[in-house]
């Protein structure tokens, strides 16, 4: 199985650093040991070369912080039938998805790891609690990774929002 | 007493803000305002930091256009470590930096033109908007939804190899660069397989542009009369006259093409240039000193910079470019959908840069740095995707910086963007009682033109909705639609 881990935020904008600091993480802990099949991602936002990314993988977790009412952090599945919705120069998860899915007619699983946020001003550096919430989704998708497979099937022994 | 309806937020821009129009008792438009309704905030908070950390800190502002910021404050910091203005620099540290900055405007406009302005032209500006977006586009259209993912793929790369990383790239330091292009990566770009390599990125810049043309010429009449006005243009241009847009000097013109500033050194920016502040919005309206508020303001980016330049100093590109210039008989182009068409000229002389600059052993080996008399004021400017960026620093004894000041290109084009609402308002909505889609997307399309980014001009963090409100002669509110 192919993995693609992908974090996405400023890291200049407080906790909007969460997914690229988990992906900074994992990529050493993936090192460390030894896992194959892995690999690692990281942009301010997602855009449209992303849909070339994600179409040579199986499965595809992108990390995103989060201001929703969330408890630590949670998985959602990226739905195909997303509503494509093009506001900002930025795209979101599902609609790299569609256009992976209308250009190189691939269908990777894609999943989106929500962490909560809390702080958001123009400073580099984690809040403390969204530091524990890092923590936490850290060890959550080290478990993951060690047995992609039969962690995501079934997705109902995901830790889903 | 007039009535008043409110567009917001304005889709596929970054950022928030939204549109008003006010009508009068006949229900004709009485004026019209685009509002950004955000704070700024980014020049105070550098204020007390080390100089060397800006180029850095000012890739906050936004993710859209990180390596246009970092190049311009890395130039200022260029002029106060003593390493002079542009050309200061030695050959490795400026050639590095062109590219990188050829690679960004070659991926932002490539990104616009494909995937924000390309469904327009498409689908028509009345189109259902359920196709009217790049989904549609890769339905119908799929070779040109992937040219542009490749493109903007091969831009992006090209940042990766200069400025070192995706996020808070390094590249650029006061008084040069600090990495040569690996011979790795230089191969890549030039002979690597298809299609990410520089001769295709060329051909397709072509075939955009001549996807245009035909456009053209089979919607001519609404491309000409769509949101046309006379303005004044600015832009750097090279000391001899052609399109530069790393470095250079100030020159506008006016509608009739006539030379309002020319040869303006950046650094005395301040003798020539004003900012407005209305109340009614955070983002600043630029001017021209000697012509005052009313006349002064001016036109940035693709279209103002094939308005001042005389000439693009790569071949096809300049052969663009010449066909373009006829059109208006060598006058000064105030079509506001001829944007589309002006940066799909430039993004053919980017990729031509490109390919000069990748050949260029300086790339290679080299000094990479050079350095003189600490002074205490830089300012720095490129031309960046959406137009001319301003960096203005001044430090203390200290190395901390004291006074920060920039203006970013959608700044410098606040008023031409209230002027396209203005006309396309009037082409309509006049006498209209209710909002339809084509109204509001008509005021998108004007908008969108100019590819604003309005997260940057307010220095805050956004999203990009739509909100069109109607008001009546009382202020009542009679409408409103959401994208």
């Amino acid at each position: 199985m192919q993995i693609l881990i992908y974090g996405f935020g400023n890291p200049g904008r407080q906790d909007d650093g969460l997914g690229i600091a988990l992906t900074e993480r994992l990529a050493d802990w993936v090192s460390d040991n030894q896992i194959t099949g892995v690999e690692f991602d990281h942009n301010y936002q997602l855009n449209i070369e992303d849909a070339a990314a994600i179409a040579q993988k199986d499965l595809v977790i992108f990390a995103d912080a989060s201001d929703e009412d969330i408890e630590g952090f949670c998985l959602s599945q990226v739905d195909d039938s997303t509503k494509v919705s093009f506001t900002t120069h930025a795209a979101s998860p599902g609609y790299v998805l569609q256009l992976c899915k209308e250009l190189f007619q691939k269908e990777p699983l894609v999943l989106l790891l929500h962490i909560k946020g809390y702080e958001w001003a123009l400073q580099e550096g984690l809040s403390e609690q969204a530091r524990e919430n890092l923590d936490q989704a850290t060890s959550y998708m080290q478990s993951l990774l060690v047995d992609p497979i039969n962690t995501i099937n079934p997705k109902e022994g995901l830790k889903l929002c | 007493m007039t009535k008043k309806i409110t567009i917001e937020p304005v889709t596929r821009v970054e950022g928030h803000g939204k549109v008003t129009i006010h009508l009068d008792d006949q229900n004709n438009v009485d004026y019209t305002r685009l509002h950004i309704v955000e704070f700024r905030g980014f020049e105070r908070f550098v204020q007390g930091r080390p100089y060397w950390e800006a180029p850095v800190l000012v890739q906050r502002l936004c993710g859209i256009c990180p390596v246009s910021h970092h190049l311009a404050a890395a130039k200022a910091l260029d002029v106060i470590v003593g390493a002079g203005t542009g050309q200061g620099l030695t050959p490795t540290g400026e050639k590095m930096r062109r590219l990188m900055h050829y690679g960004q405007i070659f991926q932002s406009h490539s990104l616009h033109f494909f995937h924000l302005a390309s469904p327009d032209l498409l689908f028509g500006i009345d189109a259902d908007p359920a196709i009217r977006n790049v989904i549609g586009v890769a339905m119908e259209h799929k070779e040109l939804a992937v040219q542009g993912v490749m493109m903007r793929k091969f831009g992006q790369e090209i940042i990766r190899a200069t400025a070192g990383k995706k996020i808070h790239g390094t590249g650029a330091i006061p008084g040069g660069i600090n990495k040569h292009l690996s011979p790795e990566d230089k191969e890549a770009f030039l002979n690597g397989a298809d299609p990410l390599n520089i001769d295709q990125m060329i051909a397709w810049s072509q075939g955009a542009l001549e996807f245009f043309k035909d456009y053209y010429n089979k919607n001519r009449s609404f491309i000409d009369n769509f949101a046309v006005f006379p303005s004044s243009h600015l832009s750097l241009v090279r000391k001899d006259g052609a399109m530069d847009l790393y470095h250079g000097v100030l020159r506008a013109v006016d509608a009739e093409g006539n030379k309002i500033l020319d040869d303006v050194d950046y650094q005395d920016y301040e003798q020539y240039i004003e900012e407005e502040v209305r109340s009614w919005s955070y983002m600043k309206f630029p001017y021209l000193k000697h012509l005052g508020k009313e006349k002064g303001w001016y036109r940035v980016g693709p279209l103002a910079r094939l308005n001042t330049s005389d000439f693009i100093p790569t071949p096809l590109a300049q052969e663009a470019f010449e066909h373009y210039k006829a059109l208006t008989h060598g006058k000064p182009n105030g079509h506001c959908l001829h944007y589309h068409y002006a940066r799909l000229i430039e993004t053919l002389h980017a990729a031509e840069m490109m390919k000069e600059l990748l050949n260029d052993p300086d790339l290679m080996a080299g000094e990479l740095v050079t350095s003189g008399t600490k002074v205490n004021k830089g300012i720095g400017l490129v031309e960046a995707p959406r137009g001319t960026l301003f960096h203005h620093y001044e430090i203390n004894e200290d190395d901390q910086i004291t006074l920060a000041n920039l203006i970013v290109s959608t700044t410098n084009n606040n008023e031409p963007m209230n002027q396209s609402v203005n006309q396309v308002a009037h082409s309509w909505m006049d006498g209209q009682p209710e909002i339809t889609e084509p109204m509001m997307n008509a005021v998108e399309v004007a908008i969108r033109a100019y590819d604003p980014c309005l997260s940057c001009a307010t220095h805050a963090l956004g999203h990009m909705p739509l909100e069109l409100t109607l008001f009546d002669a009382e202020g009542k509110l009679l409408d409103t639609k959401r994208t």
